[in-house]
């Protein structure tokens, strides 16, 4: 029981963070109808801006951690959220028109390129960074000495976590941003006739994506200690299976399908192979889309005729 | 060429709300639309009418930026000084010259509210009021009020067009009829100077219809703006109209009142086709291949 209610903390903060990074890969999808490949390597960026900006706080003496965090929460969103404006304008806006494959290939492009600009200007080398939050709370004993744990940090990423998706439904179903993405989302046509500038809604769409992905990135550094120039493309492909799974294109799918991805991964690792949690992934992903392709909470396209 | 001298009525001393002049649009080898000038002022309802393939929604689809045009001017004399719409993308001619059309086929946003319909068309005002959302988010006194005032423009509108009801329920489960007056009343929540709607009464049975034609009166009356209408409907388009611009081939055969349009030999022959050989009929209609069609093309 203890076992299991351990592996379920673990994989409810895992799933956290998949949910953030599906977010940004399915409303891209919902605005423009395009994978956005790219997405992993924005948040593999995010990581290392923070990782970068927690070693200059600790160098310049900045210790207090809710300062700290939110210091390099701040950094690592703008700056992954330039990346991701520029990316949009760069790279697929140009191709936007163009056969449906192109901004996909093009999407491929950029996440190689990311890859190894990052690999060039930091080294390949995995970057440790010393643990920022330590200590927890220790929720029961078992008999064989097994302790439940359930850390602050863990805390802090699962109250992170909710809180931006609550902020994040509020800018959707609220705000006016949110209204004009929709509309964007069902007839962009009618939108742009009705005034709203279809071109800066997507790049918005972008931002905000990117500055999720940010947060997962420095969750993620926070929660490992390590950064490399390669997480990007795992974490980036199994927030993709979060989000085909909950419904591509669905916001709520999204973040249920981070937690379900987090939870069978970190079941999986518990109780069979470690070796083969990937595995796990990613063959969700071919039943998925052999089998309910709209994902769970995805809408079914209905063609009238 | 018959060019009966159009009939302005504008205020003396001030222009037309909608000039046109020459306008022409070539898809290729294909034109569509052949040297069109015509006007149309506020406050009154003008008509294009004309057979089918006749160029009458090219005509639209230039004055909302979906196509340049290969030649002509295109100018809408609206509050902010006369503006070159051939010149603008769509999203800026809805922002700054503030003409606002409907379409043929029904382009609701199908899986948002009713309510919400009517709100995206006053996006613009919205957005500078949040300054982009940001005062939205955190729901700031100058936000919340500028989101009521949306509402109640929407739920005017509402009343108006008689779907107050219905507000909450996703556009797309609407009937037809009330899809179609929602379009218009979402088309008029943008505020906007010029109203080009394009057979807003297709598919409206003949009570919808009349209804139609009084909401149009109406909007025409009350709100002081043009209404530039496309309609096949000629039972409406001759009660309502001011003004009657027809088409035929692309090209401009007929302009002035119902009446005199109704009574204009060469308006009857494009509608009722004519094999005999008149000659300002085959003048006018030179451009076109064969027109000989036994039968109206209506």
């Amino acid at each position: 029981m203890a076992y299991f209610l351990q592996q379920l903390i673990n994989g409810l903060t895992l799933g956290a963070i998949y949910g953030l990074i599906a977010l940004g890969y399915t409303m891209v999808y919902g605005i423009i109808g395009m994978i956005n490949f790219a997405h992993g390597e924005i948040y593999m960026v995010g990581a290392f801006v923070s990782l970068i900006s927690f070693l200059v706080l600790g160098a310049a003496g900045i210790t207090w951690v809710p300062l700290m965090l939110a210091i390099v929460l701040v950094i690592s969103m703008v700056f992954t959220s330039i990346y991701g404006w520029t990316i949009e304008r760069l790279a697929y806006r140009p191709l936007r028109g163009s056969v449906r494959l192109a901004p996909l290939i093009s999407a491929i492009g950029v996440s190689i390129f990311l890859q190894n600009y990052v690999q060039l200007v930091q080294g390949a080398r995995i970057k440790p960074l010393p643990p920022v939050i330590r200590g927890g709370f220790t929720l029961m004993g078992d008999g064989d000495n097994f302790v439940v744990q359930l850390s602050y940090l863990q805390i802090i990423i699962m109250l992170l976590t909710v809180g931006l998706m609550v902020a994040f439904t509020m800018v959707i179903t609220r705000t006016d941003l949110g209204r004009a993405q929709r509309a964007c989302e069902q007839d962009k046509t009618m939108a742009a006739l009705l005034g709203v500038n279809v071109d800066r809604t997507i790049s918005m769409t972008f931002v905000m994506g990117a500055a999720l992905a940010a947060v997962a990135g420095v969750m993620v550094t926070m929660y490992y200690g390590v950064v490399d120039f390669y997480i990007g493309f795992l974490a980036g492909v199994k927030a993709f299976t979060a989000a085909v799974l909950g419904g591509i294109g669905s916001l709520p799918g999204a973040m249920l399908g981070g937690i379900l991805i987090g939870l069978i991964e970190s079941f999986w690792s518990a109780y069979f192979t470690i070796e083969y949690k990937d595995v796990a992934a990613f063959a969700i992903l071919v039943m998925v889309l052999i089998f309910r392709p709209t994902g769970l909470l995805g809408r079914p396209e209905i063609e009238k005729v | 060429m018959i060019m009966p001298s159009p009939v302005t009525r504008s205020q003396p001393g001030g222009p037309a709300l909608l000039e046109v002049e020459h306008l022409t649009m070539r898809f290729g080898g294909l034109i569509a639309v052949n040297d069109v000038s015509f006007t149309a002022n506020d406050r009154e309802i003008t008509a294009i009418i004309g057979p089918n393939g006749a160029g009458k929604t090219t005509v639209f689809n230039c004055l909302t930026g979906f196509y340049s045009p290969t030649v002509g001017r295109l100018t809408l004399h609206g509050a902010n000084g006369p503006v070159l719409l051939e010149r603008l993308e769509a999203y800026r001619i809805a922002q700054l010259a503030k003409v606002a059309r409907t379409f043929q086929n029904i382009r609701l946003f199908q899986n948002m509210s009713v309510l919400e319909n009517l709100i995206v068309a006053q996006h613009n005002k919205l957005m500078r009021a949040s300054c982009f959302s940001l005062a939205g988010l955190f729901g700031l006194p100058i936000y919340r009020a500028a989101e009521r005032a949306a509402i109640e423009k929407a739920r005017y509108w509402l009343d108006q067009v008689n779907l107050t009801d219905v507000a909450d329920i996703n556009a797309g489960n609407l009937p037809y009829g009330g899809q179609r007056r929602l379009e218009i009343a979402r088309a008029m929540c943008s505020e906007p100077v010029l109203l080009c709607l394009d057979e807003p009464a297709a598919g409206l049975n003949p009570r919808e219809s009349a209804e139609l034609a009084a909401l149009l009166c109406k909007i025409r009356d009350d709100e002081k703006i043009g209404v530039l209408l496309i309609e096949h409907d000629m039972s409406v388009v001759m009660k309502i109209s001011d003004h009657v611009v027809v088409l035929d081939y692309g090209c401009k055969i007929s302009d002035g009142s119902p009446d005199h349009v109704r009574n204009d030999p060469v308006v009857i022959r494009a509608y009722l086709g004519e094999d005999d050989d008149d000659v300002t009929a085959s003048e006018v209609l030179a451009a076109a291949p064969a027109v000989t069609v036994t039968g109206g093309r209506s």
